[in-house]
């Protein structure tokens, strides 16, 4: 199809920005066993003793925790919202349908720190103290529309007519989300939970406004690089996410073939 | 009715209906947003430290919590310790308004503090429950930064100059002055802080250099002064690596060779040099702004007892000592002085922790600089319009 | 439909088929209680707080005690427009997003080119992986990375000293926010590129070449337009996030972004919402703009 020249020099460029993608991630990996303090090149020594730094670190672990439970929720509620929202857009035809769309893609559109310092103002005119539901109310309005688009994505390739089946034969709505909705949007719905929990996870911009005392994930890193003494604990911290995130992306791309996306052709 | 009719109406109600929440929202804001708390006077202050609450939840400079001795204060109270970083008085005063009753204690310089109590963000403290408070030195047992009409907001911890920072190989001969940090021969190496309250060091520079400012006090300017220090600082700006926001900007910035000379606090000269990195510091001929940090209670803090604990902990020689090597400051317990020169010989006076009165005198602390000066003048450019003059400096 | 004989004790379930066929029945009750709980919800809590915000855009901050009143004015946009230095800020903004928008999309097309055209469904398998996990690595942690490599010593002058090059300056500087930008957002740009070019039917291309068009023309004038959607919807992503950035700035540059401003008057400096909500309009405007001219260019089908 293309010359053999354009392959060629297509896979040059692609080598190229795959090593612009990984050298700063390997220089992460590499530097979390670090022997000095500070960052700074080359590499002066090799040591494993930040591992056990960071497995020991109180301060660490809830903030994993606290960064997971704020992940979870956010995505829970992106599942049934995303799905709610989507099936009712792409089976009725409604006034506004068009901007229930463009309403559920504003958070991800508009710059975070609108989103963070609009929810920020609004929680203190309202006297809501920060803690974890304020984070996952800032982290579900962007995961909400992965969910949703992902699911609308589906449906539009799904027949209408499957639910009129089911229910001609015999099966009530709930029966029929059961046996026949779920399971056509069940990869749709894991492929945008990781997603969206993913991006809830490693959020920073908006949960620096949306978390009171309360340290996540991001938010610990963001004190430790601040602090400037511990840098690589950080590093090993970061690690050990990515080597525990590579099975979460194996199956993303697992259901991404699925789906068609990757096709194999 | 037109479809196009029906879809104009359908959006008009849909904006009206937003409108409307939006509006009621604000409204009833406004009525929410002037809530108070209860308020300690200073005749209600606790006279006994009651037993823990089992949290205790700061807001410190960098450096303030080390595991040294938090770790045994956790064990010994069973207070757990969390704490959050800032990197500016400004950004403590913003996190104690924001944070309603999230945080219980604030390590506060001098200008932030007076901000905080004119607020009415922290309440009052009574020293008789700190036993080591009678061995400060005098002029920080009820200094001005935290002590109004007799009633203490807060009990003093440590005090530290602002330094100049320089690579001992790149930068020759030794400098002595601050003109150092304004020299287009270091153009591309310099380093000063992000912080508003710089102006003051400009204007410090200015009233040995120029004295026909008339520059008196660093913090009390009036509008010639004032302009004079934005535009000394502005003249500096491209000369600048960086403006260091976080203790470890200047860090990185030192050892990756970014930058040579800087603006700095102590904790970066002993970190850096822990990493054999060639850097010293001096507090330069024209004199030093510096910080003395006070411990505060917050007015809607939900663990007292904690905080008072901790503060009892914190004034003790033995953990002003080790904050003080650790930072590089000086304490203000009069005891730790001994305890220093064991845990590091000759790091009392080092950190000038048994200088006399007159050193303590010679630094400029930071204070909030207000309206009305003080002493008849009520011109002096207030704290709002050095944050203005600040961003059109670095942006 | 309502005639079925149904299992004996077993009440709840002709409660449930009573309740469905209701709904069955009125298609639009089904449809109102699946959007409402979404809509109202993004109603109640987003864009009433957007709301909010820009109505206190129009507040101002009480000089003595910095407690916000609620008087109206236009002062804060008064000061945005005389001073000068935030138009610079926003200039600079705007002009660097705009350039880590072209840069990207040059990068990541002729990559989602790559693998959705070229590449074995094995490379392609690998390529995905390879662009989805910098992705989902920390975001803070990548960019201090980049101080490391583009410090004075840091790895990029160490190369370049390797290659008999000349030293390199370009950390804290805008450069160095082009550079760590365009990397950051890279894989947001090249996945929607990629669905857009992997959705092109392999029997366009064979028709085109039927017709007649040689491989330059054929992607000129099939695969360029039909990928235009993804592009744009890349770009949304590259745009939106550099434009409301203020962790990078910090990290890696010297200069001041619009998201620094919010920042600074909302949990750094000061507590001056209104000035930030008055700011803020400007990303919110630049952003609600290019949205409506990506839905023209039917970008929302490609997120």
């Amino acid at each position: 199809m293309e010359s053999r020249l354009s392959r060629a020099g297509l896979a040059v460029w692609t080598l190229g920005v795959v090593l612009f993608l990984w050298i700063p991630l390997l220089i992460i990996l590499v530097y979390a066993f670090n022997t000095s303090n500070i960052q700074s090149w080359p590499i002066p020594g090799f040591t494993t003793h930040w591992f056990s730094v960071a497995w020991h670190d109180q301060e660490a672990r809830s903030a994993l925790v606290l960064s997971l439970k704020a992940a979870l929720c956010a995505t829970g509620v992106a599942l049934v919202l995303g799905t709610m929202a989507a099936v009712g857009v792409s089976r009725f035809r409604f006034f506004g349908r068009e901007a229930v769309s463009f309403l559920l893609i504003l958070p991800l559109a508009l710059p975070g720190v609108i989103t963070g310092i609009a929810l920020s103002s609004f929680y203190t005119f309202w006297g809501v103290p920060f803690s974890l539901w304020t984070i996952v109310i800032g982290h579900a309005t962007f995961c909400v529309v992965i969910v949703y688009n992902n699911v609308i994505a589906r449906l539009r390739r799904t027949s209408p007519s499957l639910v009129e089946a089911s229910m001609d034969l015999g099966a009530d709505g709930w029966q029929t989300f059961r046996f026949v909705t779920f399971p056509v949007l069940s990869t749709a719905l894991i492929s945008g939970a990781l997603l969206a929990f993913a991006l809830s996870f490693d959020e920073v911009i908006v949960t620096l406004f949306t978390a009171g005392a309360q340290n996540t994930l991001p938010i610990w890193i963001l004190g430790k690089i601040r602090l400037g003494q511990q840098l690589p604990e950080v590093n090993a911290v970061v690690f050990v996410v990515i080597v525990l995130t590579i099975i979460p992306v194996i199956v993303s791309q697992r259901l991404a073939q699925d789906s068609g996306l990757l096709r194999r052709r | 009715m037109t479809r196009h009719h029906r879809r104009v109406l359908g959006w008009s109600a849909t904006a009206l209906v937003v409108a409307g929440l939006a509006v009621t929202a604000a409204g009833c804001g406004s009525s929410s947003s002037s809530k108070s708390g209860t308020t300690t006077t200073a005749s209600n202050l606790p006279t006994s430290i009651g037993k823990g609450e089992g949290k205790l939840s700061l807001i410190a400079w960098e450096g303030y919590t080390q595991p040294d001795w938090v770790k045994p204060f956790e064990k010994k109270t069973g207070c757990k310790v969390t704490a959050k970083y800032a990197g500016s008085s400004d950004e403590m005063v913003t996190l104690m308004r924001q944070g309603g009753g999230q945080y219980d204690m604030v390590s506060a310089s001098g200008d932030a503090s007076v901000r905080l109590i004119r607020g009415g963000d922290v309440q009052p403290m009574n020293p008789k429950l700190i036993p080591d408070f009678k061995n400060f030195i005098g002029a920080l047992k009820s200094p001005a930064h935290n002590t109004v009409d007799g009633v203490h907001y807060g009990i003093s911890l440590q005090w530290g100059p602002n330094t100049l920072l320089y690579n001992t190989q790149k930068v020759k001969p030794a400098p002595t002055s601050w003109s150092v940090l304004y020299n287009p021969k270091y153009k591309g190496q310099i380093t000063i802080p992000d912080n508003a309250i710089q102006i003051a060091d400009a204007a410090l520079y200015l009233s040995k250099t120029q004295p026909d400012l008339g520059i008196t006090d660093p913090y009390e300017l009036n509008q010639k002064q004032f302009d004079a220090a934005v535009s000394l600082l502005k003249q500096q700006r491209p000369l600048l690596k960086k403006h260091w926001a976080l203790a470890s900007d200047e860090i990185d910035l030192f050892k990756n060779g970014d930058a040579s000379l800087g603006a700095s606090w102590p904790y970066q000269t002993n970190t850096l040099e822990a990493d054999k990195v060639p850097v010293k510091d001096l507090i330069p001929k024209e004199g030093a702004t510096g910080w003395a940090d006070t411990w505060m209670l917050s007015s809607k803090s939900k663990h007292p007892n904690c905080a008072y604990m901790w503060t009892k902990w914190v004034s003790t020689p033995k953990v002003q000592a080790q904050q003080a090597i650790y930072f590089g400051e000086t304490p203000a317990n009069t005891k730790a002085c001994a305890v220093m020169n064991q845990l590091s010989a000759g790091s009392c006076k080092q950190y000038h922790a048994d200088a006399p009165a007159s050193y303590f005198d010679s630094i400029k602390f930071w204070k909030t600089p207000l309206a009305d000066c003080g002493n008849g003048k009520t011109d002096c450019i207030d704290y709002n319009q050095w944050q203005k003059a600040w961003t059109e400096i670095t942006g | 439909m309502s005639a079925r004989t149904e299992p004996a004790g077993r009440p709840s379930w002709a409660a449930r088929r009573r309740f469905s066929s209701a709904f069955w029945r009125r298609p639009w009750l089904k449809g109102a209680a699946l959007l409402g709980l979404p809509v109202g919800g993004y109603l109640l809590i987003y864009v009433a707080a957007l709301g909010v915000l820009f109505i206190s855009a129009f507040w101002s901050l009480d000089p003595l005690s910095g407690k916000i009143v609620h008087t109206w004015g236009l002062g804060n946009f008064r000061t945005l427009w005389h001073e000068h230095t935030y138009w610079r800020i926003a200039g600079r903004t705007i002009g660097i997003a705009a350039a880590v928008t072209v840069t990207d999309v040059i990068l990541a097309f002729p990559f989602a080119y790559f693998m959705a055209r070229v590449a074995s469904p094995r490379l392609r398998a690998v390529l995905f992986v390879i662009v989805l996990l910098p992705l989902w690595s920390s975001y803070l942690a990548r960019i201090y990375a980049w101080r490391l490599i583009l410090s004075n010593d840091g790895a990029l002058n160490w190369s370049l000293g390797g290659l008999g090059l000349p030293h390199q300056h370009i950390a804290y500087t805008n450069w160095a926010m082009w550079i760590v930008f365009s990397y950051i957002w890279l894989p947001f740009m090249i996945l929607p590129i990629y669905a857009a070019l992997e959705r092109i039917p392999d029997n366009f291309i064979e028709a085109s070449r039927d017709l007649g068009a040689k491989n330059w023309t054929t992607f000129r004038r099939v695969v360029l337009p039909l990928a235009l959607p993804g592009v744009i919807a890349g770009s949304i992503f590259t745009f939106s996030l550099t434009l409301g950035d203020y962790i990078t700035p910090i990290l890696v540059g010297n200069t001041q972004f619009i998201g620094n401003v919010v920042y600074r008057n909302v949990l750094g400096l000061s507590y001056d919402l209104p000035f930030a909500a008055a700011f803020a309009i400007v990303p919110l405007a630049v952003m609600g703009i290019y949205l409506v001219l990506a839905r023209r260019a039917g970008a929302f089908e490609a997120l």
